[in-house]
């Protein structure tokens, strides 16, 4: 069986969105190797119960890295220190007995904190909603092999749509940018022959909404990508932002 | 008092059925839809399509999810791929092909109206899909590629990589957006249904409750669709996302929703095993594996030596040996079935014993690493991930585990449960899986419900009947807010000794040891005692921390597991009923002399549709008629 850890956490708590968080400072004896860290978080969580006490408040459901519905900061990283995977894809065996973990929200004026480590992404759904789509009304499809794709051009349409909404590539800007969540699905669009007619309306509105969301600009930092659990390049951002000023200059 | 259910099937051929369906149905006028208000429950495949394609025929949609955004449903973590019949590798599929594979495939416990007409619009689905910019695999020429699931010997399985049902999911939900954009859908997220309404004898409302502020809501309307998906989180440990539940399904169901064959369950075979009692949920290593990988265990019981150490004639490749046509690719009941026999012989592997090989080494020396990691190279990361072990080089171990529900609420042809003005679309309803899913074949009836056949049968609904106005004010929503308020108050107020997790672990236990992959008379009865005694304990000495007005999981998940302790209940009886094996419902009493299912087909050809009342549930039949497939015995040898 595998050995037993002692894992100190240090968690951000935050009675809601308005209150005053602070960080408190919990053991956990009985972790180990194999747990996922959010299970580590459920053990916690079922000690803090026992105990009377309140527990830590996270989002999460598919705990296999694909919803996007998990994201928390552990010890200054984004998903934590294993690259390409997701916190609830991050397993105790990267940690070692007495460690100390440090957990944080998603810290970004685009995403305000609801309770403790979760947070309000909705500014994502209103970004997508501003046309990060194809203008498709069910039933009016041709045959689906009757638009031939370029191997290439799917294949890199595929990597950026991997995107998984998470805000990772948010909380890890020093300028709390959402031009890497933007970026990916005008790169995706605009690398398919279907987004085309709407390629110009789509990055104008898509970076106007980013804009009133509160989000900063993009630096060139390159931490989202670092960050990325699904490991999406910034050339999307290079993308998005030939199709803006293309967009503009019509 | 028991009757039998009318299914509503059109007349006419099986081929024809659909389009005579269409013919004569009848039309919302266009500038009429607008005045109609549906409320479409849950946003994975079949609720984010039906919303979409509502709203864009004009109707004014109302949609609701549990998580912080609808483009999280559940249905975003399918991996393998969606069937469709296009035929495009010219290897001998048909709309027949499909339909009879799915047919059979389900154990002759399907309807077969139901499952022709999602063959039949499968097609339409793909190039929906492709048209919303769905970057699915394409060969060099720029053509679709496709490939094996079990079950079929054609290649029909449309992919993006390992992540199909994100990818249909995203299109389906980008759908949705451009119609909230449009302000013809309005979205309500982190909402969770508490009841359904009924006034006058129809659907017209819901309870919610905001998951962030606590708040109850009234929402109304002329007709609910439920797409809120399965109930495999009843066995605490399966593949199903933690929020997965029954709750608005079941409510539903007390409210007078027949629940529909709740004993069939599919064990999918090839997850990453348990490896400990902190252990939150399993992970799928998809089907589609099987097109590459080789299924073994050791001949000898107890053989301890590592994988690469067991020479060739050590394997027992059981599947290629039991079933030569099909191999590896069996469907997933039987596949689930060998794997515990082989288990219980004593030759499983890995630290538990609970566990087979999934074997790589040949199919990677005959077509080279490169090509595996282009088919699988994201599953084999996820799998190191939580194993620590590189499946490149040493076998993958593997254990089946729940992974999606067939049965489900009842509903007609036209997708309408006993609850008129209640529709139920994708793994909610029960209608096109039988006692067994295919392999991609869930993604295909998501969709197919919420593209392709609600906006017709919903409309039918819509023309034929009238909607006196309502207002949220009327007793039936007064009665409905009340009690979802005294249930979370009462949830709150015991204050014992046990958690809500505690509670979900025990009643997956019992579930998972009665009824799991095999079942037995003497186990069901059991369990339905077991099942019963841990309710009661549950109402008396829960311990559901926080407060209700504020985000508060642990109350969500409180409400849920006790809805599933009443569910679990009820599939007990449902397996102990159905004195037969069939499909994923394997009673040990009910099998030949080779370890076969054997149906029994004079007695159980029939849906269980089972009726709550105050008195205890009531079980209706539905009989299956088939006229165009002969029943034989299910054999992939």
């Amino acid at each position: 069986m595998a050995n037993s850890m002692n894992i100190t956490l240090k968690v951000w708590r935050q009675a809601g969105p308005d209150a005053q968080g602070g960080f408190e400072t919990y053991v956990v004896p009985d972790a180990n190797e194999h747990m996922s860290f959010l299970e580590l978080l459920d053990v916690l969580n079922e000690q803090l119960i026992k105990e009377g006490k309140d527990p830590v408040e996270f989002d999460h459901d598919c705990r296999e890295g694909i919803c996007g519905s998990c994201g928390v900061v552990i010890d200054g990283m984004a998903h934590g220190p294993q690259q390409r995977t997701a916190c609830c894809q991050l397993h105790m065996r990267h940690y070692k007995d007495g460690d100390t973990i440090v957990i944080e929200p998603w810290r970004a004026e685009g995403f305000p904190i609801i309770k403790d480590l979760v947070v309000d992404r909705s500014a994502f759904d209103r970004i997508i909603a501003a046309g990060g789509y194809i203008s498709a009304n069910t039933g009016a499809a041709q045959d689906a092999n009757a638009l031939p794709i370029a191997k290439y051009n799917a294949d890199l349409a595929m990597d950026y749509a991997t995107c998984i909404g998470c805000g990772a590539c948010v909380a890890a800007c020093p300028n709390a940018s959402a031009s890497l969540f933007t970026a990916a699905k005008i790169a995706q669009l605009s690398l398919l022959p279907q987004g085309d007619p709407e390629r110009k309306t789509r990055v104008r509105n898509m970076v106007d909404q980013m804009d009133k969301e509160g989000f900063g600009d993009c630096s060139n930092h390159a931490e989202c990508e670092a960050v990325c659990p699904k490991g999406i390049s910034i050339s999307s951002i290079a993308i998005m932002r030939r199709e803006y000023v293309k967009a503009l200059a019509d | 008092m028991s009757t039998v259910l009318d299914s509503k099937i059109p007349a006419g051929p099986l081929k024809d059925k659909w389009d005579n369906y269409k013919n004569t149905i009848k039309l919302v006028n266009p500038a009429n839809k607008r005045k109609h208000t549906v409320l479409v429950v849950g946003t994975g495949l079949a609720g984010g399509s039906a919303a979409a394609t509502l709203a864009e025929l004009g109707y004014h949609v109302k949609s609701f999810c549990i998580q912080d955004s609808p483009r999280r449903a559940h249905s975003i973590a399918a991996q393998g791929g969606i069937n469709a019949a296009k035929n495009y590798p010219n290897d001998g599929d048909t709309v027949w092909r499909l339909f009879y594979d799915t047919i059979k495939g389900g154990d002759y416990r399907s309807r077969e109206a139901n499952v022709h007409r999602l063959a039949q619009v499968s097609n339409n689905i793909i190039d929906q899909c492709v048209a919303q910019g769905v970057p699915f695999a394409r060969e060099y020429g720029g053509l679709l590629d496709n490939r094996s699931f079990g079950g079929a010997q054609v290649s029909r399985t449309f992919y993006a990589r390992g992540q199909t049902g994100q990818q249909l999911l995203l299109g389906a939900y980008q759908a949705m957006s451009r119609q909230i954009g449009a302000g013809n859908i309005d979205m309500y997220s982190r909402r969770e249904m508490l009841d359904l309404v009924i006034v006058d004898g129809k659907a017209r409302g819901i309870i919610t409750r905001n998951l962030v502020t606590g708040e109850y809501e009234r929402h109304f309307g002329d007709a609910v669709l439920l797409c809120t998906g399965g109930y495999g989180n009843v066995y605490y440990l399966s593949t199903n996302a933690k929020n997965s539940n029954v709750t608005a399904a079941w409510r539903c169901h007390k409210r007078g929703a027949y629940f529909a064959n709740p004993c069939y369950t599919q064990i999918h075979p090839t997850c990453i095993p348990v490896s400990g009692d902190y252990q939150s949920k399993l992970t799928l290593m998809s089907e589609s594996l099987r097109n590459d990988g080789r299924v073994w265990v050791p001949k000898k019981q107890g053989d301890n030596r590592r994988p690469q150490d067991i020479p060739e004639e050590d394997r027992d490749y059981y599947l290629e040996r039991r079933y030569p046509s099909f191999g590896n690719l069996v469907p997933r009941d039987v596949a689930s079935r060998n794997a515990k026999m082989a288990t219980d012989e004593g030759r499983g592997v890995g630290e538990t014993g609970l566990a087979v090989y999934l074997d790589f080494a040949d199919s990677i020396k005959r077509l080279g690493r490169d090509v595996i990691e282009a088919r699988y190279g994201n599953l084999f990361e996820m799998y190191e991930r939580i194993t620590g072990e590189n499946p490149y080089e040493v076998p993958m171990r593997i254990f089946p585990a729940v992974h999606y529900t067939m049965g489900g609420l009842w509903v007609d042809y036209e997708l309408q449960s006993t609850v008129p003005g209640l529709f139920v679309l994708g793994e909610a309803n029960f209608s096109d899986h039988g006692a067994n899913r295919l392999g991609a074949s869930a993604l295909m009836q998501g969709l197919a419900d919420g593209y392709f056949v609600i906006p017709y049968t919903l409309g039918n609904y819509i023309a034929n009947n009238s909607f006196p106005a309502v207002t949220g004010d009327e007793d039936a929503f007064n009665e409905a807010e009340s009690a979802a308020d005294a249930r979370i108050k009462k949830l709150l107020s015991i204050q014992g000794t046990k958690t809500v997790t505690e509670f979900h672990r025990e009643l997956g236990q019992i579930i998972w040891d009665q009824v799991g992959m095999s079942r037995t008379a003497e186990g069901l009865r059991k369990a339905i005692d077991q099942i019963s005694a841990l309710r009661e304990e549950f109402w008396q000495n829960v311990r559901v921390p926080g407060e209700p007005t504020t985000y508060n999981k642990n109350l969500e998940f409180a409400g849920r597991v006790a809805d599933f302790l009443e569910l679990g209940e009820l599939m007990a009886r449902d397996a102990l009923e159905r004195e037969e094996s069939c499909g994923g419902h394997f009673r040990e009493e009910y099998q030949s002399a080779e370890g076969e299912a054997m149906r029994n087909d004079e007695d159980f050809t029939f849906v269980s549709a089972w009726q709550h009342t105050e008195s205890g549930h009531v079980l209706h039949k539905e009989n299956l008629e088939f006229e165009n497939v002969e029943l034989t015995t299910r054999s992939y040898k």
